[in-house]
């Protein structure tokens, strides 16, 4: 059989062609940012338990565009420029979020073109203040406060316990820790000079360092509330 | 050839062709079909509905089942899988909401086709009245039933007690219907039960169709889950909806508490057939794993059940999955599930106490056995028939006239333990010595080594002792049990102790606790709500429980709650409810080589955590209800989303 590189070099011609078509969409550029705040003061929580929904109108896809928070309280999503509604949905967070007449969140309207940083003011039902952590002596020790913010007693939930947690890496949590000090809610006799200690397990390979942060869990809601991760050196 | 016979031939072929021709072309057209029966010829037939009963028995959904594989058996920390593809089940940190779900339109094509199965049943006019009530009684169990298992998994769902038809004018919404009530759901279930229970035989060999004591079964399974969801539901407020398609008001707790104890007291005193636990041989952990695998209609505990049979095409591979890897039919299909010691040290000592698996002393020095099975003397039965513990020549126990070789390590005199990553492997030690030794069992535990142990136990429960039936071609036919005696008893004495009569509860776990060898009774003040949690987890173990147990009780987010279970999380709290229980713990064997010591060829033993799980098990509040898919909610906008997702 006789090739007739004519026909080959034709086909890599209408292939090559073909392929010059724009037949994507770009991929979405525009970033819709934020972090949980209440006050001035940022919100923390554990990584990828506490969701957000953004829903657009006007497209084949049901549902929503999921997010979770992480444990600095930011969000971030990569979207194309459009019209979008942002819920926390129910029963998300240590905080309480808007809701509508029916019971179900109600939506912040989002008008989207190009980046924006969008922070998200929620009520949380407490605050932990002035939490210094320090270590020292093969132990870390924290000192906070802790603040009741929602008093209505129809609403206001009880403090369940309160946790030091400590980790060789910077994810801090529940479910991320190498040793955690606990004390009951019902032991806290004064919240705003509250303290926990807790002894450093032998790490391998051995650092010289962890990370640490309180967190504060509140009665019949699942989400824990925490400070800022610090970095505690000895 | 002959040419008057081609003549002859040609005009024979001519009329023949000219008068077929000559039916007429309408008459053609309504040529009965012979590849559908149709509607009025079926129902004009008791043989022909069966089998139309048939299919809809074979979609039945169950938790655990053999249709769905060893997959649907595992998880929870129960078990450890030793597969290579699975190894997800210990790996993941938790569960996705739509986690436990059925395909919805799958689910409501099945519903619509019970329904026309009622309809159709109901109208027929050729069947005999009898017969007629009978299928009616069927298909509403089977409706029933499978209305409950939606339930289970989402609380509250469309009720659609009739075939809908879309009339094809563009506006479905005459179709859209909401979530009924969560406590609707149970009540339509309660009253169904009630409604069919004498339309069907009060007959206990009626195994693979409903019975009477199947639909009673059934009603006090749902009734005690009702009541527990508004009992328990109380302690987690936030998992609920305000128009009740979630969680169940705490007043209405007693009143299901109290319909599922005399549903299940009319099945114990003989109301629906003569039912009886399972006492047959005198070995009580043989005994127990035969309730599972008998048929015959000596067993009298099992009340319905999906029946299998042998070479005939229905058929499963929960022994061929699951045979322990060194007395395998199919050669390198075996051992998937391996249950944890979690389980394993809940099963109760003889004298009614809880203690861990005896591995070391007060000093922290290892105990010694002469045999490998000593070390799970004087426990519950249902310990050895529900696991297939290590065990050697020494014990009575064969699977298939064959022990198990589980051993992880060879202790050598020097106190150096030497192993293998490869099952029976030949060692050297020491290196270069020339002398040779067999470093592990056959049935492993390695770590990583699919189908072979990992956690130090195979499962026994429904594993096939008929020769051949571990092999992929023949299959084995163990019936998967829906209802039995063990769990209705016990269903009676959760609802007894909830209406405040712990006697008539210490009665009924006393039965089921007899026959797992306890000479002691409980009393009644010994009846707590951890014995009975406890006493469901023991008995059904792998029968599909406990997930709606750990949901309706509440306890699924203290159980899993996400963080590491430790060494000593494991020995402590034994029997309480609340334990924790995120992670499947091993117990691996080690055998001692020292000729001429004490302590040559026995064994001791140590807990581990197998290499591969690295999740945490957390069940989240949003995890109480399982997700609704988007898709069913565009379609119909009226199903409203599940709490806290």
């Amino acid at each position: 059989m006789k090739y007739n590189y004519r026909y080959i070099l034709l086909s890599f011609l209408v292939c090559a062609a073909a392929a010059c078509s724009k037949d994507n969409y770009k991929a979405p550029a525009s970033i819709l940012k934020g972090r949980l705040m209440y006050k001035g003061d940022s919100i923390g929580v554990e990584r990828n338990q506490v969701s957000l929904q953004l829903y657009q109108y006007g497209f084949g896809k049901v549902g929503a565009i999921n997010g979770n928070f992480s444990q600095d309280g930011l969000y971030s999503f990569s979207l194309f420029d459009g019209d979008y509604k942002l819920i926390i949905p129910n029963g998300q967070g240590p905080f309480l979020w808007k809701l509508d007449a029916h019971g179900n969140p109600d939506s912040l309207s989002v008008t989207l073109r190009g980046s924006q940083t969008l922070d998200l003011e929620v009520t949380p039902y407490y605050m932990l203040n002035g939490a210094t952590i320090t270590g020292g002596g093969g132990a870390v020790a924290a000192n906070f406060s802790v603040e009741k913010v929602i008093t209505d007693p129809a609403v206001a939930k009880d403090v369940e316990r309160v946790n030091l947690y400590i980790n060789k890496t910077q994810f801090v949590s529940g479910a991320d820790n190498i040793a955690k000090a606990e004390m009951a809610g019902a032991d806290i006799t004064d919240p705003s000079h509250v303290s926990l200690n807790v002894t450093v397990p032998a790490t391998y390979p051995a650092q010289n360092y962890v990370y640490a942060r309180v967190g504060l869990k509140i009665k019949d809601v699942e989400d824990m509330i925490f400070t800022p991760v610090t970095k505690v050196q000895f | 050839m002959n040419v008057s016979k081609k003549h002859i031939f040609l005009a024979a072929l001519t009329l023949v062709v000219s008068l077929s021709g000559c039916k007429k072309d309408s008459d053609f057209l309504e040529n009965p079909p012979n590849s559908i029966v149709p509607t009025e010829t079926v129902f004009s037939d008791p043989a022909l509905v069966l089998s139309v009963l048939g299919n809809l028995y074979n979609r039945q959904l169950a938790f655990s089942n053999f249709d769905q594989g060893w997959g649907s058996f595992a998880d929870f920390s129960e078990s450890f899988i030793s597969d290579d593809g699975a190894y997800g089940i210990v790996q993941n940190t938790g569960w996705g909401y739509g986690s436990w779900g059925v395909n919805w339109k799958d689910a409501y094509t099945y519903i619509r086709e019970l329904n026309l199965f009622i309809e159709r049943d109901s109208a027929s006019t050729k069947l005999t009245a009898a017969d007629k009530a009978r299928f009616n009684a069927e298909g509403r169990f089977l409706r029933a039933n499978y209305y409950f298992e939606l339930t289970k998994r989402y609380g509250g769902v469309p009720l659609i007690l009739h075939s809908e038809t879309y009339d094809y004018k563009g506006d479905p919404t005459y179709l859209q219907h909401p979530r009924a009530k969560e406590s609707d759901m149970y009540d339509f279930i309660i009253s169904e039960a009630e409604a069919i229970k004498d339309q069907l035989p009060a007959d206990q060999n009626d195994k693979s169709r409903a019975s009477k004591a199947a639909a009673l079964a059934m009603e006090a399974r749902a009734a005690l889950y009702a009541g527990s969801i508004a009992k328990y539901g109380a302690s987690t407020p936030g998992v609920a909806l305000p128009g009740g398609e979630v969680g169940i008001p705490s007043s209405k707790a007693n009143d299901y508490y109290q319909k599922a104890l005399t549903a299940a007291q009319t099945i114990i005193n003989g109301g629906a057939g003569v039912y009886k636990l399972y006492k047959v041989l005198p070995d009580l952990s043989d005994n127990f794993a035969a309730i599972f695998t008998d048929k015959s209609s000596v067993n009298q505990e099992s009340i319905f059940i999906t029946d299998y049979k042998a070479l005939s095409g229905k058929t499963h591979g929960f022994t061929t999955n699951n045979q322990p890897f060194s007395i395998t039919d199919e050669p390198d299909d075996a051992g998937r599930i391996d249950p944890s010691l979690n389980l394993v040290e809940s099963f109760e000592k003889l004298d009614n106490t809880f203690a861990p698996i005896p591995t070391v002393d007060g000093g922290g020095n290892p105990i010694y056995y002469t045999h490998p099975q000593d070390i799970f003397d004087n426990r519950d039965a249902r310990l050895k028939g529900t696991v297939m513990i290590p065990f050697d020549t020494a014990s009575p126990y064969r699977f298939k006239g064959a022990v198990v070789d589980i051993w992880a390590g060879l202790k050598m005199p020097d106190g150096v333990v030497i192993t293998s990553g490869n099952a029976a492997d030949q060692v050297e030690y020491p290196a270069n010595s020339g002398k040779k030794y067999t470093a592990v069992g056959k049935d492993g535990p390695i770590n990583g080594v699919r189908y072979h142990t990992q956690t130090g136990f195979y499962i026994r429960k429904f594993l096939d002792p008929t020769i051949g039936s571990g092999r992929r071609g023949r299959g084995s036919d163990v019936p998967w049990i829906h209802y039995r005696l063990g769990e209705v008893l016990l269903n009676a004495a959760e609802a007894a102790f909830e209406l405040g009569d712990p006697g008539t509860a210490a009665g009924y776990i006393n039965l089921v606790r007899q026959r797992a060898g306890f000479t002691t009774d409980l009393t009644d003040a010994q009846i707590t709500f951890d014995r009975i949690v406890h006493e469901r987890r023991v008995e059904l173990a792998f029968e599909g429980h406990i997930l709606y147990d750990m949901r309706r009780w509440r306890l699924a987010t203290k159980v899993w709650d996400g963080t590491e279970t430790t060494l000593s999380d494991l020995k402590s709290n034994i029997g309480k409810a609340d334990k924790r229980s995120t992670q499947p713990w091993g117990l691996w064997p080690y055998k001692v080589y020292n000729p001429g010591q004490a302590n040559d060829g026995k064994w001791y033993f140590q807990e581990v955590l197998p290499s591969k799980v690295t999740g945490k098990n957390r069940f989240t509040l949003g995890n109480y209800y399982t997700f609704i898919g988007d898709d069913v909610r565009a379609a119909n906008p009226k199903i409203v989303k599940q709490p806290n997702q």
